[in-house]
C-alpha cells in the first residue's frame, strides 16, 4: 500500500546517501506537519503515514513521533490499521512506560475481543514487546487463555509462546498453579502445533520448576515414540522433507534433557528404543538429495545424542553415538564436520565414550590440518583438547605446536593456554614440559600470556629435577640471534636461581652466561630489564668470579642514570648492595626462591575467563576443591596483609630501605606475582631478612596499593585494621579511594597516602590537610590516576586520639568532603625489645604500681589461631618473646615507645591466649 | 532465539526481529560488527560460528543473507531450517520471492514471520496453516480497504 512511496524513495536516493537523506528528511517534516496539522487524520491517512515512518526507520533512519498515532491506532475496528499499529509498537517500542499504560489498554480490549485473529495480534504484540508492565498486566489472563476449553487452537499456541516470553523476562511475574498441570496435557493434543508451542513453554518452565512438570516426561516419551517409530502415521504437513515432525522431535528431546532418565523400567525402554531407532535411522540410505532433508535428520540424530550425553547411562548408545559422530567426521557437508566435532566434545568427558573417541584421533588430526574453515579448526582444537590423556598427551600436543605456527591468529592465544595446560598436566618427563613451553614461546612468543611463563618458573623451581635441565635449555635457546622478549624473562629468572648448575661446563661459565643475557638487554623493555637487573644481582651471589664485570655494568650511566625510576631505582640498589653486604648477608638475601605453593593453575583459571565456565570438561577437580579449601582457611589474612608480608618491591618503592625486601629476587610489573592475584604466604627468606636488619622491621612492607578490594564502607571500620598493621586501603567510596604506606621508626613516622581517582572525570581543587605537617597533595588528581602525599610524624609525647586528614575535592559540579582519622596510635611508635626470661620478669615487677596494670578479660571475636594471634602481636610493633612463659598458649610481648622528649616508657604486656590484639589498643591508650 | 536478521549482501538491513530485550544502541552495535563477520566468509565455509556468547547460523539465499542467533544449547541443523521454512513461506507467499518483495512489502514479511515464530520459538511448523493464518487477514484487509486512485496515494491529489 505504501508501493508508490517506496518507489519514489527509491527512484530518487537512488544515487546517494545525501539525497536519500534529504528526500527522507523531507518526508519526515511532511508527516509531522500532517500529524499535528489541525485536520484529524482519518484511518487509512494516520496507518499510511505511520506505515511510511516504519519504512524509514527500517532503512536505518532514527524515528522519534508517530508512537501516539500508532498506539491510536490499535483501537480502530479495522483489520488492517490495527495491525499496522501492533507492528509499529512491536518494532519501534521499547519500554516507554508512558505509552505501555495506552498501549496495554489497546492490548485488554483485544484480548477480550473472543475475536482469534485480534487476540493473536494482542498475543503477538506482548511477546514482541515483552516488557515488565506488560508481564504484570497480562501474565495472570494469558495462563487462562491457555488452557480454556473453547479456546482456538492457533490463539493456544500464541498464548503459549507468549507466556514463554513473559516468563523469560519476568519469570516473578508469572504464576505457577492450577493451570501448569493442564498445560502439561498439551502434549497430548492432536494439533501438532499445540503441541511444539506447548513443549516450548514447558522446556522453559521445567528449567525453573522441574518438579511442578515431572509428568511431562512420560507423555513427552509417548509421543516422541510415536513421531519416530511408527511408520505409519501420516503426518501431513508436519512431515518436512520426509522427516516425521524434526522440530517437535526436538523440542520433545530438549524437554527430556531437563530430566535425569527415567527410573520407571517400562519408560526407559520406551525411549531407549526411540534413540536407537534414531540411530538406526541415520544408516537408511537418504529418501532425498535434499539438503533440506539431511539437515532435519540429522537436527534430530544430533538432539538424541545430546540427550544420551545428558543421560549419561547407556554405555552402548554412547560408544554408537560416537561411532556415528566419526563418521560424520569425514562427512562432505562441512556443517556435519563442525557439529561432530562439537557433540565428541562432550562425549570425551564421559568415561564410557572417552575411549572410542580417542580412536578417532588421527581424523581429528588431519582435520586441524586440512579444513578450510577456521570455525572447524578451532572445534578440533577443542576436540583434542577435551580427548587428551596421558596415553596421547605427547602425540596432541605436538599437533597442536605444528599447528599453531600457521594457525590462524584469532585463536593462537587459546591455542597456547591449552598446550601449556596439556604439557603440565600430562607431564610425566618435565623435561618435555620445559621442551615444551620453550617451543611455545618460539612459535608464539606474542601468544605467550603472562600466566604461561609465570607458570613454567613456578613448576621449575617448584621441582628440583628438572632444575639443572631447565637452565641448560633456556641457555642454548637465547643463544639463537632472534629470540623472543619472554624467552628472555624466562632465560633470565631461571638462569639468576640455577645458572649454577650449569656453570661447571666452560662453555656456560658464569661469564658467558651473564654476557648472554647482557646481549639481550638493550633490546628489551622495561619489565624484562628490570627483571634482568634482578638476575645480575643473583648472579653475583651465584658467582662471585663476574661480581666485578657486573658492578661495572651497574655502574654504568645508562644503568644508574636510566630515564626509568625503576631501572636506576634497581641499579642504585644493588650495587650498593652488592659493595657493602658481606658473602653471608648476600647469600641469605639472594637465597634461592622458596618452593611455591600448589594451587590452581593461573593459566586454567585464564581459559576458563576466556571460555567461560562449563566449557572445559577435563578440569582437574580435585584440584579445584583443595584450592576452594585453601581460600577458606586463607580468609583470615585480607589480601593487603598478605601482601604486606610478600618480600616484594613495589613499583614506587621509596627510597633505600626497600633494599630489604629485594630478598627474593621478583620482578615487580603490575601482576608480577606468579601466583595470580593473591599473594603467596611468607618465605623463610624474608623471616630471616628482618634479622639482618632489624633496625626497621616496619620497611619490609611495600605492599602494592590493591585498588581491588571491595573493603568495608566506613573509614572507622578500616581503622581498626591499621592497628597491626601499616599499609592497606583506609577509605573507600564510589569515588575515592585513599591507601596508605606508613613506616616508623623509633619516634619518628612517615606516611604515604595515596588518593586514588575511581570515577572517569578529574576531580579538581583537591586538598587534604592535617594538623601536623603536611606536604600538600596535587590540587588534581586525574581521572582513574592516583597521587601520592606524604606525612611526617614525630611523636612528642604519648596521645590517644588519632590526627584527622581533613579531604575536599570537586567532583564534577559538586563540592565532596570527607574527615578521615588518619590510623597513627601510640603502639606504631613501638621499638620491639628483645630480652630474655630473667629481664623480662624484672621489669614486669618494676611496673607493679597498680595504676600501672590494665587487664581486660574478653571473649574472642574471631578464631583462636595461635599463629595469627601472634601475627597480631609482632603487628601492634612489640617483639615477641619466646619461652618467657612456659605454656606456650600465654604470650608474652615487649617494646619500647620511644616520644621526643626522651622521656622513655618501658611498657611490657602479657596476654592469655584469649586475647585478640586489636583489643590491646584500649589497654594501651588508657595506660598513658 | 535471541533475535533474527536479514541483510543483503550490500549490507543492508533488510528485516530484524529481537527476541530479548536490547538497546536501539546495542542493537546497532551488533547488527554492524555480525553483518562484518558473516560477510566475511566464503562460501564453502559452515554455517555457524561462535560469536560473543551466542552461536550464529546463517544461510544465503540469492542477495539476501538469513541470519539468526542462538543459545549455546540450542540446535544449529533445526535452525538452519528454520530459516530454510521461513524463505518458503515468503516464497510460497510472494511466488518466487525476491530482496525487492522483501524491501517493498517489509510489512508483510514480519507478519509472516510473527506467524511463525513467536518470542523466539516456533509457533507452527506447518507451511499450510501458517499461510493460512496470513490469508485469512488478508482478506480481512480487502474487505475494509476501498481502492485509492494513484495520485492520491502518492500525495499529489
Amino acid at each position: 500500500m505504501v508501493w508508490f512511496f517506496f518507489i519514489f524513495i527509491f527512484i530518487f536516493t537512488g544515487k546517494s546517501k545525501e539525497a536519500e537523506i534529504k528526500r527522507i528528511n523531507k518526508e519526515l517534516a511532511n508527516i509531522r506537519s500532517k500529524f499535528k496539522g489541525d485536520k484529524a487524520l482519518d484511518g487509512y491517512s494516520k496507518k499510511k503515514y505511520v506505515c511510511k515512518l516504519l519504512f524509514i526507520f527500517l532503512l536505518g533512519h532514527d524515528i522519534d513521533f508517530g508512537h501516539m498515532e500508532a498506539v491510536n491506532l490499535l483501537s480502530s475496528n479495522k483489520y488492517t490499521e490495527k495491525q499496522i499499529g501492533y507492528l509499529f509498537i512491536s518494532v519501534l517500542v521499547n519500554s516507554n512506560s508512558d505509552l505501555i499504560r495506552l498501549i496495554n489498554n489497546g492490548l485488554k480490549n483485544d484480548l477480550a475481543s473472543r475475536n482469534p485473529t485480534y487476540m493473536n495480534l494482542a498475543l503477538h504484540c506482548v511477546a514482541n514487546v515483552g516488557s515488565r508492565e506488560m508481564a504484570e498486566a497480562f501474565a495472570a489472563d494469558i495462563p487462562r487463555v491457555l488452557v480454556a476449553g473453547d479456546t482456538m487452537d492457533s490463539v493456544k499456541q500464541s498464548a503459549a509462546l507468549c507466556l514463554l516470553r513473559l516468563n523469560r523476562t519476568s519469570p516473578d511475574l508469572v504464576p505457577m498453579g492450577e493451570w501448569t498441570a493442564r498445560v502439561v496435557h498439551l502434549l497430548n493434543d492432536q494439533h501438532l502445533g499445540v503441541v511444539t508451542a506447548a513443549t516450548s513453554l514447558i522446556t522453559t518452565l521445567a528449567q525453573k520448576s522441574p518438579d511442578d512438570f515431572k509428568t511431562a516426561v512420560s507423555l513427552a516419551i509417548a509421543r516422541l515414540s510415536r513421531i519416530v517409530t511408527s511408520a505409519s502415521i501420516d503426518l501431513q504437513d508436519y512431515t518436512y522433507y520426509f522427516v516425521a515432525a524434526p522440530w517437535l522431535s526436538v523440542k520433545l528431546l530438549r524437554l527430556l534433557q531437563c530430566y535425569p532418565p527415567p527410573e520407571d523400567g517400562a519408560l526407559r525402554g520406551r525411549l531407549t528404543e526411540c534413540l536407537e531407532t534414531i540411530l538406526n535411522k541415520a544408516q537408511e540410505p537418504p529418501k532425498s538429495k535434499k539438503v533440506q532433508h539431511s539437515n532435519a535428520k540429522n537436527a534430530v540424530l544430533f538432539e538424541a545424542i545430546s540427550l544420551i550425553i545428558h543421560h549419561d547411562s547407556e554405555p552402548t548408545l554412547l560408544v554408537r553415538a560416537c561411532n556415528q559422530l566419526g563418521q560424520f567426521l569425514q562427512h562432505r557437508e562441512t556443517n556435519l564436520r563442525y557439529l561432530a566435532l562439537e557433540s565428541m566434545c562432550t562425549l570425551a568427558s564421559s568415561e564410557f565414550s572417552h575411549e572410542a573417541v580417542k580412536t578417532h584421533i588421527e581424523t581429528v588430526i588431519n582435520a586441524l590440518k586440512t579444513e578450510r574453515d577456521v570455525s572447524v579448526r578451532q572445534r578440533a582444537v577443542d576436540l583434542l583438547y577435551a580427548m587428551c590423556d596421558r596415553s596421547n598427551a605427547k602425540q596432541i600436543v605436538a599437533e597442536m605446536l605444528s599447528y599453531l605456527e600457521n594457525a590462524d591468529y584469532s585463536i593462537r592465544e587459546e591455542i597456547v593456554l591449552k598446550v601449556a595446560i596439556l604439557a603440565e598436566k600430562y607431564a610425566v618427563d618435565y623435561t618435555w614440559y620445559v621442551d615444551t613451553i620453550l617451543n611455545l614461546i618460539r612459535l608464539a612468543g606474542d601468544y605467550v600470556s603472562e600466566e604461561v611463563w609465570y607458570r613454567v618458573i613456578q613448576i621449575v623451581i617448584n621441582r628440583d629435577d628438572v632444575q639443572g635441565y631447565a637452565a641448560k635449555t633456556v641457555f642454548e635457546a637465547l643463544q639463537a640471534p632472534a629470540c623472543h622478549e619472554n624467552l628472555v624473562k624466562v632465560g633470565g629468572y631461571i638462569l639468576g636461581e640455577f645458572g649454577n648448575l650449569i656453570a661447571g661446563d666452560s662453555r656456560s661459565s658464569p661469564l658467558v652466561q651473564f654476557q648472554l643475557l647482557h646481549s639481550k638487554f638493550h633490546l628489551c623493555s622495561v619489565p624484562t630489564r628490570a627483571l634482568l637487573l634482578s638476575s645480575y644481582i643473583k648472579f653475583i651471589n651465584l658467582f662471585p668470579e663476574v661480581k666485578a664485570t657486573i658492578q661495572e655494568v651497574l655502574r654504568s650511566d645508562s644503568q644508574l642514570r636510566n630515564a626509568d625510576v625503576e631501572l636506576q631505582q634497581r641499579a642504585v640498589e644493588y650495587l650498593r648492595l652488592s659493595c657493602i653486604a658481606s658473602t653471608d648477608i648476600l647469600a641469605t638475601v639472594l637465597e634461592e626462591m622458596p618452593p611455591f605453593p600448589e594451587r590452581e593453575s593461573s593459566i586454567l583459571a585464564k581459559l576458563k575467563r576466556k571460555k567461560g565456565p562449563g566449557v572445559l570438561p577435563n578440569i582437574d577437580d580435585v584440584r579445584q576443591e583443595r584450592e576452594k579449601e585453601r581460600s577458606l582457611n586463607g580468609s583470615l589474612d585480607d589480601g593487603s596483609d598478605a601482601a604486606s608480608k610478600t618480600p616484594f618491591l613495589a613499583p614506587c618503592a621509596p627510597p633505600p630501605p626497600s633494599v630489604l625486601s629485594a630478598g627474593t629476587m621478583t620482578s615487580l610489573y603490575p601482576t608480577a606475582d606468579l601466583l595470580g592475584p593473591t599473594a603467596p604466604p611468607p618465605s623463610g627468606g624474608a623471616s630471616l631478612l628482618v634479622d639482618v636488619f632489624s633496625d626497621s622491621l616496619s620497611a619490609v612492607a611495600h605492599a602494592p596499593l590493591d585498588m581491588s578490594p571491595a573493603s568495608g564502607p566506613m573509614s572507622d571500620d578500616n581503622f581498626s585494621r591499621f592497628i597491626c598493621k601499616n599499609n592497606g586501603v583506609l577509605f573507600e567510596n564510589q569515588l575515592l579511594q585513599i591507601g596508605l604506606k606508613s613506616e616508623y621508626r623509633q619516634n619518628l613516622g612517615r606516611i604515604y597516602v595515596f588518593f586514588g581517582n575511581k570515577t572517569s572525570t578529574q576531580f579538581l581543587h583537591f586538598t587534604s590537610t592535617l594538623n601536623i605537617h603536611t606536604k600538600p597533595a596535587e590540587a588534581t588528581v586525574d581521572a582513574g590516576a592516583q597521587v601520592q602525599q606524604i606525612i611526617n610524624i614525630e611523636c612528642i609525647s604519648d596521645f590517644t586520639d588519632a590526627p584527622a586528614l581533613d579531604i575536599h575535592f570537586r567532583y564534577g559540579g559538586t563540592l565532596q568532603s570527607f574527615v578521615v582519622k588518619l590510623p597513627v596510635m601510640l603502639n606504631k611508635f613501638f621499638q620491639p625489645t628483645e630480652m630474655v626470661s630473667q629481664d623480662f620478669f624484672q621489669r614486669w615487677k618494676q611496673l607493679g604500681a597498680p595504676q600501672q596494670e590494665v587487664q581486660k578479660i574478653f571473649k574472642a571475636q574471631h578464631a583462636m589461631d595461635t599463629e595469627v594471634t601472634k601475627a597480631k602481636i609482632i603487628g601492634f610493633g612489640t617483639a615477641l618473646l619466646d619461652g618467657v612463659d612456659p605454656n606456650p598458649t600465654n604470650f608474652v610481648g615487649a617494646g619500647v615507645i620511644h616520644t621526643k622528649n626522651t622521656q622513655m616508657y618501658r611498657l611490657t604486656l602479657r596476654t592469655s591466649r584469649d586475647t585478640v590484639s586489636q583489643r590491646l589498643s584500649d589497654l594501651l591508650s588508657e595506660q598513658f | 532465539m535471541r533475535f533474527m536478521l536479514l541483510f543483503s549482501r550490500q549490507g543492508k538491513l533488510r528485516l530484524q526481529k529481537w527476541y530479548t530485550a536490547t538497546s536501539e544502541r546495542d542493537k546497532k552495535k551488533m547488527v554492524r560488527e555480525l553483518m562484518q563477520v558473516v560477510l566475511a566468509r566464503k562460501p564453502k565455509m559452515c554455517s555457524f560460528l561462535e560469536w560473543r556468547d551466542l552461536k550464529i547460523v546463517y544461510k544465503r539465499y540469492a542477495s539476501l543473507y538469513f541470519c539468526c542467533a542462538v543459545e549455546e544449547q540450542d540446535n544449529e541443523l533445526i535452525t538452519l531450517e528454520v530459516i530454510h521454512r521461513f524463505v518458503e513461506l515468503l516464497d510460497k507467499y510472494f511466488g518466487s520471492v525476491c530482496e525487492l518483495d522483501i524491501i517493498f512489502n517489509f510489512e508483510k514479511a514480519y507478519f509472516i514471520l510473527d506467524e511463525f515464530l513467536m518470542g523466539g520459538e516456533i509457533q507452527d511448523t506447518s507451511k499450510k496453516s501458517v499461510l493460512k493464518a496470513i490469508e485469512q487477514a488478508d482478506l480481512l484487509q480487502e474487505e475494509d480497504e476501498s481502492p485509492r486512485s494513484v495520485l492520491e496515494e502518492m500525495g499529489l491529489a
